[in-house]
């Protein structure tokens, strides 16, 4: 197999990784309504919590996203 | 296709060459400063904020107008989410991520002008600034409290037989850090932008075809739209994310035992 097709392979791969991501930030926003629609009045307070856990877990989505840029660009 | 092409306006050039280190004075020799288009932006950046902070505190009354309520609100959403993540002993820093914030959520918004220059979709801009954030909390904590910030590796509460297992993924999460500040903010800023101008790019190259190609350039227009919504929302939400990391690890230099 040629280097350059194993390049596209790789990063087409890579983008699974986001399937993971997807997962976590379903999970917290799911569980953060469910939470929200059970005790409307702490809801506001919890908005920064639900925030700082979206972007960690979608970060590693796009550590995915940045393996595969490295494939294509860099590699 | 330089029209088209998604990674092309990412280019950094050259809008006046400073001074030259080193090299043999041939063109390309040596290490060239020049003040580029990125700096441009961070100058643009600093101008805005600056001149916003200081038309809003200009004449204040007890009664706020719209402008100096903005600066207000500003200053309130930082100082609580601050004052909430790191105490009131943490507000000594708010000039500092109150400056952090600023600067990467001006530099992402007028990355959503056509023709802007983005700096935070540039790792090293990002990595920088969290290289600042990294070295500011490390420095602080042990000028402030020696070593016992090395506490931080050991979370109270924690049985001792845990701790061989818990103290190694803390020190590589502590070291993680500025990678994953960084990478956050930049992977973020550049996947959305990529995808703006991909879906430009297909209105382009539909539009080309004629009628019918028009008819069909509708759809990724509308796209191109609602992607420009969701990317001023990420600019802003990643602006807040960078700053409530920021000051979740000055939490860390202030009180490290946790």
């Amino acid at each position: 197999m040629e280097a350059e097709a194993a390049k596209y392979i790789g990063a087409g791969i890579a983008t699974l990784g986001m399937a993971g991501a997807a997962l976590g930030v379903s999970s917290i926003f799911s569980n953060f309504l469910t939470g929200a629609l059970r005790n409307p009045s702490a809801a506001p307070s919890q908005v920064g919590n639900l925030i700082f856990g979206f972007a960690v877990t979608e970060a590693l989505g796009i550590f995915s996203f940045l393996v595969a840029l490295i494939l294509l660009f860099v590699v | 296709m330089a029209g088209t092409d998604p990674i092309h306006q990412f280019v950094i050039y050259d809008i006046a060459k400073l001074f030259t280190i080193g090299g043999d004075g041939t063109e390309g020799s040596g290490m060239t400063f020049a003040f580029t288009n990125s700096a441009l932006f961070m100058v643009v950046s600093v101008v805005v904020t600056t001149a916003f902070l200081l038309l809003a505190g200009r004449n204040q009354k007890l009664v706020p107008d719209r402008l100096q309520l903005a600066g207000e609100l500003s200053y309130s959403f930082i100082a609580n989410m601050l004052r909430s993540s790191a105490g009131t002993e943490g507000m000594k820093f708010f000039p500092f991520v109150f400056s952090m914030f600023a600067f990467v959520l001006v530099g992402n918004m007028l990355g959503m002008f056509p023709y802007f220059f983005t700096y935070t979709s540039h790792i090293i801009v990002t990595f920088g600034l969290a290289m600042t954030v990294i070295l500011v909390v490390t420095i602080y904590g042990f000028a402030k409290h020696g070593l016992k910030f090395f506490k931080l590796f050991a979370p109270s509460g924690v049985p001792a037989y845990v701790l061989p297992i818990v103290i190694p993924i803390e020190i590589v999460s502590f070291l993680s850090r500025p990678i994953s500040l960084s990478v956050r903010l930049f992977g973020n800023v550049l996947a959305g932008h990529i995808t703006l101008k991909v879906f430009t790019g297909f209105v382009v190259s539909l539009g080309a075809l004629g009628a019918l190609g028009w008819l069909g350039a509708l759809l990724p227009m509308i796209m191109a739209v609602a992607i420009t919504a969701l990317e001023v929302l990420v600019s802003a939400v990643q602006a807040y994310v960078f700053a409530v990391l920021t000051s979740m690890y000055l939490n860390d230099a202030v009180h490290p035992s946790h």
